[in-house]
């Protein structure tokens, strides 16, 4: 293949990519948007959500059926046992940001090593519900001036265009949910100032729970929507979490649209960074830039300056 | 009369690790002489995390670079162990130096985040350089070559004293650190920064020298590790490896001195236990964290220091 279709063929898997981390940061964002604490679990959510994934669509038989009701059912399971772990656990430290992630690396631990005892150290893969293999054209200048052409491997399929489609669909959903609803409208006041929220009658630790329920369930999505092409792995939160944090932090802690930018900045560049140099090369440099931002710019590459 | 007798209860734990060389069997003698080891790199990272009020999560690259600036030179450049140790202590140090000059420009959450990161590159560096490192294979250290002023370190009576040296050397050196005025000002940082800050100190470079000497003993157990057992691997540069001091010094008691011996050697058994049951042994480390997160933040050593012994430092 010539190097235009090529950087095409990057561009399109980094935009699946993009889809899915955009899912995944825009949960943490919103955990650490509101609640001012980092849930380094996050990863093991989406983790959770590939697994039961498998778990949900192997009982049911496989096929589209399957795959529709793990959809549904897996960010349900997942955000449960968020919001069980916030109440035991987050509520009783109070919040406090460093006991927070202390408390949340067991919590990584504990639902990784679950998912060992239980899922096994196997990947596994779902069938897709649909996977036709749509070819793309490419546009060369011959002799006779530009024309096209169907270069050969030059493809997407069409889970993939799902996949982009579902991502964004979710997204705005959820933007929708922040600025046009009551819900989102306790959520933004909670996040303003927790303590005149709570004088003015806002449940606090009601939207807490909510809030970090509804982040781990936005990972669970994300892993369900990837398994299909990644297979699910108990130790793939680790990756996923790094990603993760690379995104919220050069998007702007907290800021909703500065994540998906980010997303799609760190997923189509991964993706052309990986077919073209190392992916490690890639990886260490992603996160020496996450770390001199966060030295240099603390409150991202696009988000406004802290509150 | 309270200096003598915190000097007599460290000296009394020095005294009966020794005499557990002559009589602990086989298995255990070299498991205790790994927890005194693992224990120097716990107060490393305590004079951080303990005294300074400083929460990293990046601790392994400290260790991993004792051990492959210890390892690296002895390998290809065919350097013996004394200053192969040198030049692993140093790296620990330069890293440390480097790594702090820059974090510390942040605070709270994104210090843990920002040495997360460094600590995720640096062992993506080792994995990257796999033609010289071997990746997560790792080099073996031949025997004839863990000769340090003539002692063989590769029997296990020499080794186990040779790792008691280390954890006295760094025990009393931390209990004499922070009973000096320096040591006060990093507990003053710890509680109140600005406040220390009102006070005229310069806690920006209390704050540094404090990051480079936890690195640099966390690098000492990194490179004693490597020479002591003759190997190092990308593994002591992952995550979990900056993880488990934070688990070891949470569990014996933050800002303690002997609280980090006793977290390790309680944690290091319950995992060792564990691991004969079930290839899920870290469940334990997570359950732990959380346990002592909630009901437990002092850690054992800060619970008799709260129950029995005010002045335990």
């Amino acid at each position: 293949m010539e190097f235009g279709p090529h950087l095409m063929l990057a561009v399109l898997e980094g935009a699946v990519t993009a889809a899915v981390l955009a899912l995944m940061a825009s949960g943490l964002s919103l955990v650490f948007g509101v609640m001012r604490v980092v849930n380094v679990a996050h990863g093991q959510f989406f983790m959770l959500g590939a697994v039961l994934a498998w778990a949900v669509s192997s009982a049911l038989g496989g096929g589209a059926v399957g795959f529709v009701a793990a959809l549904l059912l897996a960010p349900v399971i997942a955000g449960a046992l968020a919001v069980a772990a916030d109440l035991t656990v987050l509520k009783r430290v109070g919040y406090d940001p460093e006991r927070t992630i202390v408390a949340t690396i067991g919590l990584l631990y504990i639902l990784q090593q679950a998912a060992l005892m239980t899922y096994g150290p196997e990947a596994r893969p779902v069938a897709p519900p649909f996977n036709d293999r749509l070819a793309l054209p490419w546009i060369e200048f011959g002799p006779e001036g530009p024309g096209l052409i169907w270069p050969w491997g030059l493809s997407i399929t069409s889970y993939k265009l799902f996949v982009m489609g579902a991502a964004a669909a979710v997204l705005a959903g959820l933007w929708a949910l922040m600025t046009r609803t009551g819900i989102g409208l306790v959520m933004r006041a909670t996040q303003l100032d927790r303590e005149t929220a709570q004088a003015f009658g806002i449940p606090v630790e009601r939207v807490y729970a909510g809030v970090f329920g509804l982040g781990a369930a936005l990972a669970a999505l994300a892993g369900v929507l990837i398994v299909p092409i990644q297979q699910a792995h108990y130790l793939m939160g680790g990756d996923a979490l790094l990603l993760s944090f690379i995104v919220v932090i050069i998007g702007g802690l907290g800021s909703l649209g500065g994540t998906v930018i980010a997303a799609l900045l760190i997923g189509l560049s991964d993706g052309i960074v990986s077919v073209f140099f190392s992916p490690t090369l890639a990886k260490i440099l992603a996160t020496l830039l996450v770390a001199l931002v966060l030295v240099f710019r603390p409150e991202g590459l696009m988000g406004k300056a802290a509150r | 009369m309270r200096g003598g007798r915190l000097i007599g209860l460290h000296l009394g734990l020095v005294a009966v690790l020794f005499a557990l060389n002559f009589v602990l069997p086989a298995y255990s003698h070299g498991t205790v002489a790994r927890v005194m080891v693992l224990a120097t790199y716990a107060m490393g990272y305590n004079i951080l995390f303990g005294y300074t009020g400083l929460l990293s999560l990046g601790h392994a690259m400290f260790f991993a670079a004792g051990m492959y600036g210890l390892a690296m030179p002895m390998t290809h450049l065919g350097l013996g162990a004394g200053p192969a140790l040198l030049t692993g202590i140093g790296s620990a140090a330069v890293l440390s130096l480097g790594v702090g000059l820059l974090a510390l420009r942040t605070r709270g959450v994104a210090f843990m985040i920002v040495t997360l990161m460094f600590s995720q590159a640096a062992w993506l560096t080792i994995l990257l350089a796999g033609r010289w490192t071997r990746g997560d294979e790792g080099v073996v250290i031949p025997q004839a070559d863990r000769m340090l002023l003539g002692l063989d370190l590769s029997d296990p009576s020499t080794r186990y004293l040779a790792a008691l040296a280390l954890f006295s050397a760094v025990l009393f050196g931390t209990l004499w650190l922070v009973r000096q005025p320096i040591g006060r000002v990093l507990v003053a940082i710890r509680e109140n920064e600005d406040r220390a800050e009102l006070l005229g100190y310069d806690t920006f470079r209390h704050k540094l020298g404090a990051v480079v000497l936890s690195g640099t003993v966390s690098g000492a157990a990194g490179a004693a590790y490597g020479l002591f057992f003759g190997y190092a691997g990308a593994s002591f540069a992952e995550t979990h490896y900056s993880i488990f001091p934070l688990l070891w010094v949470l569990l014996g008691g933050a800002g303690t001195v002997i609280g980090p011996f006793l977290g390790t050697l309680f944690m290091f058994y319950l995992i060792d236990l564990t691991s004969g049951l079930t290839p899920a042994y870290m469940l334990v480390a997570g359950v732990a964290l959380v346990l002592l997160t909630l009901f437990a933040p002092q850690g054992l050593a800060g619970e008799i220091r709260r129950r029995w012994w005010r002045g335990l430092p």
